[in-house]
């Protein structure tokens, strides 16, 4: 009986704790989406309010009309992630696909280098990456930040490890003996199977490709290749000082696609964000 | 046995060819980059549009590791190594003690809390968004003169006029913390609660059956049996610390009062980047920081290795030798008798 008392109390101050959390997470991105809809008056009487006005459009005029525009960083992160992501995913499967498959020589070796250099960050080859874009004058070319998706040390791993216990060889035997190309079996049998890690995979690639703000910055000084998070640094500028109902715009129509993105998805993403560093 | 080695050697050219795509863009885009940044740090590569193929840009000829020695007695470098450190373990504390506390009351089946799901989700959103939006948002949410913090400290009468939050050095930083803080906490809990749901129940029934309490099921089963995922959080929470660039650099400008939030990567950015285009300096400090990353992320690899598995093995060794040893002497003596 006293046990189950105990436990009440436990229970309350946990339901208490979660919930003052989730205002936490909550309460500065509906700040953001309220204060877009209200007009920079408004904000500089009272930055906070629950109820949304009715100045949405107006704030979306004042944004676009100078430097931020959310449509050309749109187009350029969706070109880059979903590239990136195809890339990424594609070629680390057919990498784990070599070294799952097949015998060959280096095969251990060739992991093991995988794993030592999965956690080499991209800032420090930066200033070589650099010199290396400008050399080739692809610095404001995409392209570089997409063609080095195709080496993903760590998603290769993470491949790997799933294809050992869901690709049985006797299937890519079966298929060598109805006399398909090796290539061929991959592409039709493999890749089928490797369907739900490659699904958490590209979803971990593509919003990490989205969000990357360094490699962008460093090698991208048009504006008309600029991706949404340089586009967002925009609005840390002079000309939006004063135009506090635009900035929190911007940064609403910024985050609008990922929130809607993870409400379908975050199951998903959660449940990978767990198997990620269980098999990882 | 024969024909099956015949059958692997006559595919196994495949291997090679299925790794090319993956080793051609690794050693483009990531070995010769490093190696390369490495070498400028050895030059005089400096000033916009230069490359090491521009007269004077090449190796340094009196003093090989002049840009070395210059960064690290570099007092504004040091303030940023100084800052990311303080930064990162000030934000990381919190954090995995959070998730750790989530996991506990997540994972007793004594208490169970309804809606663990919707919580995860919850907790876990901080981290999907785009980190340069989260730094101008809290950039604004601490404005002044009317923020919404300013806003709300007023109405609620903690403060009569605003402030001028980042005007002071701790609380910049304290921002910062509170933001990486914020946006990983969900991250490690989802982590931690699948290395403990990939623990044995039996281990728990029988602690229960033992009567063990919930902190002794929590300190003495739960701690030591996610040893790996505590490491695997730990070291890349510690790289991506170390590496911290888009909330310090967005949230305020220049970095705040005496660079109070400039970090290493920002430092390195503003060193090649931001007006100065020092590309020899900015090289030499990249390879400081990649040398500290493998130092650190190799010893935490070894303290937290497994040590029983580590003694198991030494044992076995040990037991080898032993065996051998035996082996030998009977040998001589064998032979002896011979």
């Amino acid at each position: 009986m006293l046990d189950n008392k105990e436990t009440k109390i436990i229970k309350v101050f946990i339901y208490i704790v979660c919930v003052i959390l989730t205002v936490l997470s909550i309460l500065p991105f509906w700040i953001m989406i309220v204060n877009a809809t209200r007009s920079t008056t408004q904000i500089q009487q009272h930055a906070v309010s629950l109820m949304p006005s009715t100045y949405m459009m107006n704030n979306f005029k004042i944004l676009t009309g100078k430097s931020f525009n959310p449509m050309v960083g749109f187009k350029n992160s969706l070109i880059v992630s979903t590239c990136a992501t195809l890339c990424a995913t594609y070629f680390s499967t057919l990498t784990a696909y070599a070294v799952v498959v097949y015998d060959w020589k280096l095969k251990n070796a060739f992991f093991s280098f995988v794993m030592a250099v999965m956690m080499i960050p991209a800032q420090v080859t930066m200033i070589g990456f650099y010199q290396m874009a400008y050399k080739l004058g692809l610095t404001n070319s995409l392209l570089m930040l997409i063609l080095p998706s195709v080496a993903a040390p760590s998603m290769v791993f993470f491949m790997r490890q799933y294809m050992i216990p869901s690709l049985p060889l006797e299937i890519v035997q079966a298929a060598r003996i109805d006399g398909a190309k090796e290539f061929y079996t991959f592409n039709i049998i493999a890749l089928p199977i490797m369907k739900p890690a490659i699904a958490t995979q590209a979803i971990f690639s593509f919003v990490s490709s989205w969000n990357n703000l360094f490699t962008p910055m460093v090698l991208l000084t048009k504006q008309e290749k600029y991706t949404m998070p340089i586009m967002v640094s925009l609005l840390k500028g002079d000309i939006y000082k004063t135009e506090y109902g635009a900035v929190y715009m911007g940064l609403t129509l910024t985050v609008l696609p990922l929130i809607i993105v993870y409400l379908f998805l975050a199951k998903y993403i959660v449940a990978g964000v767990a198997l990620g560093s269980v098999k990882g | 046995m024969k024909n099956k080695n015949n059958i692997n050697a006559k595919y196994s050219k495949f291997g090679y060819i299925f790794v090319i795509p993956f080793t051609i863009a690794f050693l483009f885009f990531m070995l010769y980059p490093i190696f390369y940044t490495a070498f400028i740090g050895f030059t005089g590569l400096k000033g916009l549009g230069n490359t090491i193929s521009t007269p004077g840009m090449g190796l340094l000829k009196e003093n090989l590791f002049k840009n070395f020695k210059d960064v690290i007695s570099n007092g504004t470098f040091q303030q940023s190594m100084k800052n990311t450190v303080k930064m990162w373990v000030l934000n990381f504390i919190p954090q995995i003690l959070l998730a750790l506390l989530l996991t506990s009351w997540f994972t007793d089946k004594r208490s169970k809390v309804q809606g663990e799901g919707i919580f995860k989700v919850i907790f876990y959103l901080p981290n999907i968004i785009t980190a340069a939006t989260v730094a101008i948002l809290f950039g604004a949410i601490f404005g002044y003169p009317m923020g919404p913090m300013n806003d709300l400290l007023q109405r609620f009468g903690f403060i009569d006029e605003p402030v001028h939050f980042f005007l002071s050095k701790n609380i910049a930083q304290g921002v910062v913390i509170f933001i990486q803080t914020w946006m990983w906490y969900g991250y490690t809990t989802v982590n931690i609660i699948a290395g403990v749901n990939g623990i044995s129940p039996e281990i728990f029934e029988s602690a229960e059956v033992d009567g063990a309490s919930r902190t002794q099921t929590f300190f003495q089963i739960t701690l030591p049996n996610i040893k790996t995922i505590m490491l695997f959080i730990l070291v890349t929470s510690l790289i991506g610390g170390l590496n911290m660039f888009d909330i310090p650099k967005l949230l305020v400008t220049n970095s705040g009062p005496d660079n109070a939030t400039k970090t290493t990567s920002v430092f390195i950015y503003d060193q090649a980047f931001a007006g100065s285009y020092l590309y020899n300096k900015a090289g030499a400090a990249s390879m400081i920081m990649f040398l500290i990353i493998v130092i650190l992320s190799a010893v935490l690899f070894y303290i937290m290795r497994d040590k029983d598995e580590a003694a198991l093995k030494k044992m076995k060794k040990q037991q080898d030798k032993l065996r051998l040893a035996e082996l030998k002497a009977q040998e001589l003596l064998n032979g002896k008798g011979m």
